[in-house]
Parts: C-alpha cells; sequence; structure tokens
C-alpha cells in the first residue's frame, strides 16, 4: 500500500455539509462563506464545458471518494491476511498433535495387517539407518516404450535439465524410475556437504537467493525466466520449503535437485522445516506423491525422507551473510551447528529418540532383552561399540566434541504421548534408558552418576542435562522453525510450535560473534515478498506469490553482488486467464479466508455455544458483540479482530447485540446421517484432514478402501489419543450405514464426504465474488 | 451505530474499539504505533472523509514531533472526537456521480481511461502515477477498458460496518 501522498501546499480546512451542491462543498483555496454566496452551480445540461473550478471540485471529490475506497480495500485486505495467517499456524499446532498421535499410534501399535511393517513405521521409524545406502532397485523399473517424458541419463547435461524443464511445462510427470534414480544420485551428493555451505562473491557474479515455493512451479518458471536459469553465471540459493501446500511439489523439487546434480559449485539448498516426511504428511506431499506414483510412492518417499535430512541447514556468503530457512535463537551456535550430523534430524516433530534406534530394531531388541536379563549396570556401552563398528566414520566426527559428552545424560523413552508441550516442557522421562556413550567405549561415565531404575534394573545415568543429541535437535528446529519478533529476547514459538520467537538484540549478538553483517531467512509469507526487520539485519524472503489466495501477495528474490547489498526483484504470477480486478482480487481472498474461518466456527460449534450460552442464561439467544467476540477469541485461540469482522458472521438482533446461532447457519456436512451426534460431526471435521492421511497411510494398496476392522481400530486409538468421548457403538453404526461393498471394506473418501463442511450459500458467494479459474492451494 | 439507548459511555467505548482495531492493523511491531503514512488509511476506512488538508491538520495534532510515527494514546482521542461530532461525513451517491458527470462533458455515461488520468493526476489533490495505476484496474471495466461511473458507484459503496 503506497504511503498517502498529499500536496505540500496546505489547503484551507473547510467543513462539509451533505446534501448541498457539489460547488458549495468544494472550499479549496477560499472560505466556505465566499463560496456560498458565489456562483450558481452551472449543471445546465446544456452547458457542455464546465468551468475549471467545478472541474477541479469535481476531480477532488472523486480523489477523495477512491482514496477513501481504496483504504477501506487495503483494510480488508490486512484483516484477510490476518485470516490466513492465524489460521495457517494455528494449523501448524495441531500438527503437533498429529505428530504425537503418531508416536502414540507407533508406541501402541500392533500390525493391523500382519504383513510386514507397514507404512507408518517406516516413514516414522525407518529400519536402515539413512546413512547407509538403501536399497534402491530402480534399475529394474522398466520404463515402457510409451512414456514420452524426460529419459535421464546420469551424470546429468543440461539437455536433461531443459528437457525436464519443458516437460513439466506441459504437465507431463517424470517416471518413477527416474525420480528414484535421481534422489539416489541427489541423497550421494549431499552425504558429502557440510552442513554449512560457504560461499564467495570473488568467484561468481551475483547470486541469488530465494524463498519458500511450496509446489509452486509457476512461480518457480518465472523466477528462472526473469532471473535465468542455474548456472555459473546465475547461481542460486533456494533456502527451503520447496513442497507442501502447493500441487507441483515434486516438479518443483525435482527440477532443483536436477540443478543441484548439474551444477552444484552453483546451485545451493538449505532445508526448509517442510523438508520434513511428517510435515509433508499433513500438508501435501505425500498425498502428492502416492497420487502421482501410485506404484513406486513409498519408496519414493523413503527416499525422499533421507535427501530431506541430508540437505545442508545453512548458507554463508563471503562469511558475511548466512542464510537459514526459519531463523536463530539464543542457543544458535554455528560452529556446533557444524559439528553435528545434521541427517539425525529426520523430522523437527518427531523428539529424537535413543540412538539406538538408528540400529536395527530387532537387533536392539535383543541386546536390551539380554542386557536386562543381566541387570548390567553399563548396558550401553555394549550398543554404543556395535554402533561405533557399524559407521565408523560417524565415531571419528563425535571425537571432536568430546568436551560435551561428560555432560550428557538421560534420554526420554519414546512412548510417552505427551502433546504439544512435547517441544518445551524439560524433560521428565517417564522410563528412563541409559544413554550410550558416544565415544570409545572405554571412555568412563562422569563421576557424579545417578542410580535409576530401568526396567527391571538399575543403570548408570549421568546427572541431567541437556543430552548432546537434544542440543543438536534443538540447533536445527530452532534454525528451520524460527520467526523475529520485535520486542528483545527469545522466548519459544508457541504460535508455531517449533523454534523460537528472536529479538533484535539475539540477531545483533549472534551477527557479531560470528563476524555477519545480515541474516536472510524465508519461512513467513509477505505481502510483498520480502520484508526487512530488526533495523535492516534481517530480511524475510518468500518466492510464493499468491499463497494464500490469488491476489493475496508478491513473490520475491534477492541478488547480491561483491558489494553484499542486497536487491530485491518482485513477481506475481497470475494464473486465471481472465484478468481480475484489485476490488475482484480482494474480495476473492476475502470470500476464501471467511469461508475457511467459519468452518472453523463450526468445528468448534460445541464449545463456542457453550461458551456463549453462559452469558445468555436466560437462552434469548444472542449476547452482546463484546461478548461473543470474547468467546470466539478464548475458543478458536485466533488473534483476529472479532468485531470488525463481526458483520461477516454473525447477524445482529434488533437491539444491537448478536443472534449467535447464525454464526452457524450457513453450514452443513456434507451427507445427513443420522448416527452423526453432533460431537462426532465435530470431531471428524477439525480433524479431518488428519484422519485423510491416516486412511492413506493404512490403505496400502491405494485402492481407496480400508477394512471395516483397520477403520475402527484407527479410530478407537486416534479418539484415545485425543481424549475424545466416543463410543465404539457410534463408530459402527457409523461405519455401517456407509455405503460400502458388502465385503466388509469401507470407501474412505466417502466416508470423509460426510465430514466435508458445505457451505449453503456457495453459489450466491461465486456470483458475488466472481468465480476464479485456476488452482486453489489451501 | 449508535442507538439511542446506548448510554455515553458505551458508545465512546464502541468507537475506542473500532480506532483501535483499525490501528492495531498496521501496528507492525505490536507497540501501539504506526507509520504517519498510514494514517490516512487508517482515517479513511473509519468511514471518515477528510481532505488533504484535513489530514494534515489531523496529523499535526497527532504526530510525536516529526518521528514520522503516531502512538495511539494520542491518535485514539483525537479520533474518538473526530467519529463522534461526525467531522467528515461521507459522500452521498448522487454528489459522486454530479462529479463524474462534470468530467464526463460529453454526457457519453462512461470515461476513457485517459480522461480520467487526466483530471486525476492533474486536477485536484493531484494523484501519484502508482494511486492512478491502481484506479484503473480498478474501475476500468476489464473488456472495453472504459469506467462506467454510473454502475461503479452502486457497486463501490462502501459497506459502513466494514
Amino acid at each position: 500500500m503506497p504511503p498517502a501522498r498529499w500536496d505540500s501546499t496546505l489547503k484551507k480546512r473547510t467543513d462539509v455539509t451533505p446534501g448541498t451542491s457539489l460547488l458549495v462543498i468544494m472550499g479549496c483555496g477560499t472560505s466556505v462563506a465566499t463560496e456560498k454566496q458565489g456562483r450558481r452551480v452551472e449543471t445546465d445540461d446544456t452547458v457542455k464545458t464546465p468551468s475549471p473550478a467545478l472541474t477541479m471540485k469535481a476531480a477532488v471529490l472523486i480523489q477523495r471518494w477512491y482514496r477513501r475506497y481504496m483504504a477501506r480495500l487495503e483494510m480488508r485486505r490486512r484483516y484477510t491476511w490476518n485470516i490466513f495467517q492465524s489460521i495457517e499456524y494455528a494449523g501448524e499446532q495441531d500438527q503437533l498433535q498429529l505428530s504425537s498421535f503418531f508416536s502414540f499410534m507407533l508406541d501402541n501399535f500392533t500390525q493391523l495387517n500382519g504383513n510386514g511393517p507397514d507404512l507408518i513405521s517406516q516413514l516414522l521409524d525407518p529400519v536402515v539407518d539413512p546413512w547407509l545406502d538403501r536399497e534402491t532397485c530402480y534399475n529394474m523399473i522398466p520404463v515402457p516404450e510409451l512414456y514420452t517424458g524426460p529419459r535421464l541419463s546420469f551424470p546429468l547435461s543440461v539437455s536433461d535439465t531443459n528437457a525436464l524443464l519443458s516437460a513439466f511445462k506441459e504437465q507431463q510427470t517424470l517416471h518413477a524410475r527416474y525420480v528414484l534414480q535421481l534422489l539416489y544420485e541427489t541423497k550421494t551428493l549431499l552425504k558429502q556437504m557440510p552442513n554449512i555451505t560457504h560461499l564467495s562473491t570473488s568467484y561468481t557474479n551475483e547470486i541469488t537467493i530465494c524463498g519458500d515455493l511450496h509446489g509452486r512451479l509457476d512461480d518457480l518458471l518465472l523466477i528462472f525466466y526473469k532471473n535465468g536459469l542455474p548456472s555459473a553465471e546465475t547461481p542460486y540459493v533456494f533456502n527451503g520449503d520447496f513442497v507442501d501446500r502447493g500441487k507441483k511439489s515434486i516438479e518443483v523439487v525435482i527440477l532443483l535437485f536436477a540443478y543441484l546434480l548439474l551444477y552444484p559449485d552453483y546451485m545451493h539448498l538449505n532445508r526448509g522445516n517442510h523438508e520434513d516426511h511428517i510435515m509433508n504428511l499433513r500438508y501435501g506431499f505425500t498425498k502428492e506423491v502416492m497420487q502421482k506414483y501410485k506404484a513406486h510412492g513409498r519408496e519414493i518417499l523413503q527416499l525422499f525422507q533421507d535427501v530431506f535430512s541430508l540437505l545442508p541447514v545453512a548458507t554463508v556468503i563471503d562469511g558475511k551473510i548466512l542464510i537459514v530457512h526459519g531463523g536463530i535463537s539464543d542457543q544458535t551456535d554455528l560452529d556446533f551447528l557444524s559439528s553435528i550430523e545434521r541427517h539425525k534430524v529426520k523430522s523437527a516433530l518427531r523428539f529424537p529418540r535413543r540412538s539406538v534406534e538408528q540400529l536395527d530394531i530387532g537387533q536392539s531388541c535383543r541386546q536390551m532383552k539380554r542386557l536386562r536379563s543381566t541387570a548390567c549396570s553399563r548396558p550401553s556401552s555394549s550398543r554404543s561399540h556395535s554402533k561405533n563398528q557399524r559407521t565408523p566414520h560417524q565415531r571419528n566426527r563425535r571425537c571432536g566434541h568430546s568436551r560435551q559428552d561428560s555432560a550428557a545424560s538421560t534420554s526420554s523413552s519414546s512412548s510417552s504421548s505427551s502433546s504439544s508441550s512435547l517441544l518445551f516442557s524439560p524433560r521428565t522421562p517417564s522410563c528412563l534408558s541409559p544413554r550410550p556413550c558416544p565415544s570409545s567405549p572405554s571412555m568412563p561415565y562422569a563421576i557424579n552418576d545417578l542410580q535409576v531404575p530401568f526396567l527391571d534394573s538399575l543403570s548408570s545415568v549421568p546427572p541431567p542435562s541437556p543430552p548432546q543429541h537434544d542440543r543438536e535437535w534443538k540447533q536445527i528446529v530452532d534454525i528451520l522453525w524460527s520467526d523475529p519478533k520485535t520486542q528483545k529476547g527469545c522466548s519459544p514459538n508457541t504460535f508455531r510450535g517449533g523454534g523460537c520467537y528472536f529479538g533484535p538484540d539475539v540477531t545483533q549478538r549472534l551477527l557479531l560473534q560470528h563476524g555477519l553483517q545480515l541474516l536472510i531467512r524465508s519461512h513467513e509469507c509477505k505481502q510483498e515478498g520480502y520484508e526487512l526487520c530488526h533495523g535492516g539485519q534481517v530480511i524475510t524472503i518468500f518466492s510464493a506469490s499468491n499463497y494464500y489466495e490469488e491476489g493475496s501477495n508478491r513473490g520475491a528474490y534477492i541478488k547480491v553482488g561483491r558489494e553484499l547489498v542486497p536487491r530485491f526483484y518482485q513477481y506475481q504470477v497470475s494464473r486465471t486467464t481472465r484478468k481480475l480486478t484489485l476490488t475482484q482480487r480482494v474480495r476473492a481472498a476475502e470470500g476464501s479466508a471467511l469461508k475457511a474461518l467459519k468452518e472453523k466456527l463450526f468445528s468448534h460449534r460445541s464449545e463456542l455455544l457453550s461458551g456463549l450460552q453462559q452469558y445468555d442464561p436466560n437462552n434469548t439467544g444472542s449476547v452482546s458483540v463484546s461478548e461473543w467476540a470474547q468467546v470466539l477469541e478464548s475458543v478458536l485461540r485466533l488473534d483476529l479482530p472479532w468485531r470488525t469482522l463481526r458483520p461477516h458472521l454473525a447477524r445482529l438482533a434488533p437491539d444491537g447485540s448478536v443472534d449467535y446461532q447464525s454464526c452457524f447457519e450457513d453450514m452443513e456436512s456434507g451427507i445427513s446421517l443420522p448416527q452423526v451426534t453432533s460431537n462426532l460431526a465435530e470431531t471428524l471435521f477439525r480433524y479431518r484432514t488428519d484422519i485423510e492421511i491416516i486412511f492413506n497411510i493404512i490403505d496400502k494398496d491405494h485402492s481407496g478402501l480400508i477394512s471395516v476392522e483397520e477403520f475402527r481400530h484407527t479410530w478407537r486409538l486416534f479418539s484415545a489419543h485425543l481424549g475424545v468421548d466416543i463410543n465404539d457403538r457410534a463408530i459402527d453404526d457409523l461405519a455401517r450405514s456407509i455405503d460400502f461393498n458388502k465385503d466388509g471394506s469401507i470407501d474412505f473418501t466417502e466416508f470423509l464426504e460426510a465430514f466435508r463442511v458445505v457451505h449453503k450459500l456457495d453459489n450466491k458467494d461465486q456470483q458475488f465474488n466472481g468465480k476464479m479459474d485456476g488452482e486453489k492451494y489451501l | 451505530m449508535a442507538d439511542s439507548t446506548q448510554s455515553a459511555e458505551a458508545i465512546v467505548s464502541d468507537v475506542h474499539k473500532k480506532i483501535r482495531a483499525a490501528f492495531e492493523a498496521f501496528d507492525y511491531e505490536s507497540n501501539h504505533t504506526v507509520d504517519v503514512r498510514e494514517i490516512g488509511t487508517i482515517i479513511y476506512s473509519l468511514g471518515c472523509f477528510p481532505t488533504q488538508a484535513n489530514l494534515h491538520d489531523l496529523i499535526a495534532e497527532v504526530e510525536e514531533d516529526h518521528t514520522g510515527y503516531i502512538h495511539l494514546d494520542k491518535f485514539l482521542p483525537a479520533m474518538t472526537k473526530v467519529l463522534l461530532d461526525l467531522k467528515f461525513p461521507s459522500i452521498p451517491e448522487d454528489l459522486l456521480l454530479q462529479a463524474f458527470e462534470v468530467l464526463d462533458k460529453e454526457k457519453k455515461g462512461y470515461l476513457e481511461p485517459e480522461e480520467l488520468t487526466k483530471y486525476m493526476t492533474q486536477e485536484g489533490e493531484v494523484f501519484t502515477q502508482e494511486e492512478m495505476d491502481e484506479m484503473l484496474t480498478a474501475l476500468a471495466d476489464p473488456e472495453k477498458n472504459l469506467v462506467y461511473y454510473k454502475d461503479l458507484i452502486s457497486q463501490l459503496t462502501i459497506d459502513p460496518d466494514m
């Protein structure tokens, strides 16, 4: 929004009285009195040319009217923005629920199918040490003659990357065999890379730095078009979040990896918080892979998991500019960061388990059993010994930080199913297990060991202090998830559920400590595609335009040359063929945001109603606007201007109070099922996405069907974990009432349809807002 | 809207809340200050129709000694007075229509982009090029590239509540 401009010449203030003629209203340069006495209004139709004074007055009126209109539009745009952001971040917090649910499931899981390890275990707890080569049989995958897409040959050449570009522009999909091979090659390359990439501008031209892409192929192609393809003349740094949300995540990330393989010296990638298999489950990447690659999806996902965890976490240019995806914390230490094993942090959302999990689970279980029975006081030494034998290079690396080893202590058991406080509460392990000694087996424990009961024996554990791998995990999570704030200090990022809020003093200190002058990060969508803060020491760069909705924001990238002065380049992809006016765009975005907000209301209806009824003891059906706003704020926990949004959400009663039932009027569930109580319906609305993810995982053969037994089992686990009181009978009835083939399987797409919120006024809205052709990305 | 049965305090309280909400939308640092250049937007969005001169005066009243910032403490009482006194009331539709008709010399029922541009960027409280571009994008019929002002006025009259 451009700042309001005004003439330097001061104009005399006049009072406006409505209902008078045009001439009288304007008093520019002269007093009102003179005007009133003055000329008659020349509004005679026969007069062709109005006087210059009249023309000017008319112009001024229109200008003021228009400026006011734009201000209103801008205000609506901001509120819309707030809504999208609040819901997005609230959703990310919900993500923690999902991940802790997975932990819970894993720990309580019995094989649903009995045919070997299921996808959940594989996705969440790989049996194979990712550092070792995973069996990839891409060679065995036949590529049919009829396949017209790119056939890559490794090592890649420019013709391969060009082929990929044209193929993706034409909506083609790369064959699974090449995807796997590409990922395998990428993994091999990334293993050789350090955690922090150091670049220099002396040998290259300007370096281009891009932010979040989130599967927006159009934005990536636009950047390449405007700025040039990656090459020696045009080196790039892509700062994470390549996947999720957008529908072309695979294409985006394949292109990025292809260029990485082609030009490892000119193409640099940082890991983002969405390069994380658990985030992918929730935010669409997993689904996209499974849909595009029905036969090899799981294999592909597993390789992606490895590759993501092997991505470097930071880039430094000329020792002066630090580039990370999220931000920093007061604990960030770049030297420590460069020394850790980044691939161990597979997902920021899974608290690091004991490093024994890196071993083959079967083996470790056997060891555990053996150790327990002998009540050995140093069970961990044998574990660490075997571990070190398996991975000699890891042992070498670990010797580097032996000073921290003596401080190492307990790690918590993975069986805790605590919720979102997992990331921040001080560790109180429910079941202690001794931590393997990280360096050579002969190194003694710290002197003041505690003797703690472990299962049925005692073990020694060093005194509590942040365990090694906890610190490592925190370093990475802080880098990937933190956000800058304006106040000083460093506090846990409760909004997101991970990382920190870091203030200008934290930035200042880190920059000084490492001789840096600028921090470039991404992770937050900005209306202009970029934003400066912390007195210009921090730049946020975001490269996915129209992130929330068409017209919601621009994308941008930065170029820095030898003088290290960043220059910004903005753009905005227009997906619709019809050019939209600003009004239409704002309306469309607003409509979309309000719909999302209404769905939130609907899915919390019971809670909201009980809160509202507390202010309405006589059951009049209305409460004051303040009370209404208060209840919404406390139940939904979204920091939004509720009073201003009220007209879109609820009606007023004649006496000016809010008719609160009207909030829920224009929405209903997709299918009406008598068995569905409001409690059940709401829960399903709220967790619809999560449930869908779980079903997709269980549905191993991607048939769209799961067995009734699987359905029941999953549902019971889910509701037990959430503490939602839904009885089995209700679920059973529900399952039976959904139309399914009589062979005892459920079409879960149909099931989920029942729990999609339908907006009754949809048709009306669409006419009003102007229907958009392009894809919706939420 | 003010209800006769509402007490004076309640009315003032409502007004305060409206002002705060509008202010907070631009309070990026969450420290109750906004950039002075955004004040125009805030005031307009609260339903007021000040001239540029009006804006100047109001800003002079509330700005923090040429720092370029305005603090809520000063803005709130000043703006409350403006709203309660209905100081800068809106322009009725018929007047707006008259204004357009003055500019539409040939009484065509529409304005061409060049015509409108000439007036907006050369007369009165002139627009910047950026504002002009935005206006044309917002108001011009996308197919014919003409400004049909009669339709616009009714379509774009702002709901006072929002």
